[in-house]
């Protein structure tokens, strides 16, 4: 089987692999890689479990091949704690209950990143929508959605 | 099952490589890699091609190309194409449409191609190296279309897109049906022109056509409409799946087409 040489960044840290042609993303991150933190939950492009940021873009690593990745810049919810401090959006997903059994939160994160680094002060609305491809099946939203709101407020106290 | 992909600068070679067997096109892979891993084995090359045109949107006046490697995200921010902002949004989640592209969405099965019931009511026109076809000839035979499909073409209609998608789960959800439709008002206010495209409400996009006659020389008001209505269902066969059944769908399509046309 042919075997690929792809190179990118993951949280900053050059990568270069070899995958087997038409590896995904999330396989290529979980198995060879070693960073866990995408979730594998449908691999139908449906819970968005697999979240991550590629090039700034929210992207579902199940339905991307790795081999397309060439280059790429890859953020996960892994690179997000900076010396053992949670990033805000952790921070604030422990404090409003929002994370219960977890499986989905790296990808709530992801996608609630991307929306505050595009949109830092969000209404309740863009919250909704920027999470509308991440199912949870534990915690009903609401403490996700205040979560996103709760960070995006810190985050503007911080840099004010 | 080992997947191999080829990408080509050109799509002259893409063409070409996608005539051995076993290959598929690659868009943004939201229905292929999906499939793959489903367990799909019929593909074993999947081919893509980076030719920049396949990626550009060229506004002209009223007229607008779309490469057919253009994502819903891209069309969807677009300052020329506010008019199609709606339809673009319809498709997935985020994710979803920052890869989602145009050309995989005229191939997208029941109860997907939402954008495509957009340009359908548009009366797009397709393009492929072989040549240009209106889009509801494409549709038509889209399982015999072996080409690439390089870009759609259409005219921004003056009086607006009017675009409706019905979904259970807001913001985000699949289609129980989806509507499109652009009118042209004579200065009475009586309709002179109407195309009207379901989603939905067969395989694959379809227009109204009993219901666009109905509505011709008739003014926008309950009453102008009824006649339209009455007649929105004919020559659907709406697909029967985990959201809606087929009869549910013909049931409430008068309604949400009510609805859109009064809007
Ligand atoms: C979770 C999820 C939610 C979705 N929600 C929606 C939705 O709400 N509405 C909707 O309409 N769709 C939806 N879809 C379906 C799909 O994402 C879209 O229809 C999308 O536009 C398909 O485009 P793609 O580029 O990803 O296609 P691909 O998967 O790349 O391709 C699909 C098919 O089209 C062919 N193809 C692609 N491009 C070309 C081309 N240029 N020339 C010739 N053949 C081509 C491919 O060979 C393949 O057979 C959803 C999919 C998922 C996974
Ligand atoms: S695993 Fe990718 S969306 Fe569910
Ligand atoms: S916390 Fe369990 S799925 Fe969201």
């Amino acid at each position: 089987m042919a075997k690929i040489p792809v190179q990118f960044t993951l949280n900053g840290a050059e990568k270069a692999e070899f995958f087997d042609s038409g590896t995904t993303l999330l396989n290529a991150l979980r198995d060879k890689i070693g960073d866990t933190s995408p979730k594998g939950g449908c691999h139908q492009g449906t819970c968005g479990a697999c979240s991550v940021i590629i090039d700034g873009e929210l992207r579902l690593s199940c339905l991307t091949l790795a081999e397309t990745c060439n280059g790429a810049a890859i953020t996960t919810t892994s690179g997000l704690s900076q010396g053992g401090v949670l990033h805000p959006l952790q921070r604030a997903f422990l404090d409003a209950f929002a994370t219960q059994c977890g499986f989905c939160t790296p990808g709530m994160i992801m996608a609630a990143k991307v929306l505050l680094d595009h949109t830092p002060d969000p209404s309740r609305d863009d919250v909704v929508e920027a999470l509308s491809g991440n199912i949870c099946r534990c915690t009903g939203y609401e403490p996700i959605i205040q979560a996103v709101l709760t960070a995006a407020r810190s985050n503007s106290q911080n840099a004010a | 099952m080992a997947l191999a992909l080829q990408t080509f600068s050109t799509v002259k070679d893409a063409n070409a490589a996608l005539k051995a067997a076993g290959t598929r096109y690659l868009g943004g892979g939201t229905l292929v890699v999906r499939a793959a891993n489903e367990g799909d084995v019929s593909v074993s090359s999947l081919i893509g091609s980076t030719e920049p045109a396949l990626s550009a949107i060229i506004v002209s006046g009223d007229k607008v190309r779309i490469g057919a490697s253009v994502t819903m995200a891209a069309i969807a921010r677009h300052p020329d194409l506010v008019a199609l902002a709606r339809a673009a949004r319809a498709v997935g989640g985020p994710a979803i449409r920052n890869v989602a592209t145009v050309g995989g969405n005229l191939f997208a099965p029941a109860p997907y191609g939402d954008f495509t019931v957009a340009l359908l009511a548009l009366d797009a026109i397709v393009s492929t190296e072989g040549g240009e076809k209106p889009i509801e000839t494409f549709l038509a035979k889209r399982e015999s279309n072996h080409a690439i499909v390089t870009e759609v073409g259409f005219t921004l209609p003056a009086e607006g897109l009017r675009f409706l998608k019905v979904s259970r789960v807001k913001p985000k959800g699949v289609s129980v049906l989806c509507i499109a439709a652009v009118l042209e008002q004579a200065p009475d206010g009586t309709v002179s022109s109407a195309h009207i495209a379901l989603g939905c409400m067969a395989d694959r996009p379809m227009r109204a056509k009993a219901a666009e006659k109905a509505l011709l020389g008739k003014k926008l008001t309950s009453d102008g409409i009824a006649p339209a209505l009455a007649v929105a269902s004919d020559g659907t066969s709406p697909v029967t799946d985990p959201i809606a059944s087929a009869w549910y769908r013909n049931e409430v399509l008068p309604v949400h087409l009510g609805r859109l046309l009064l809007a």
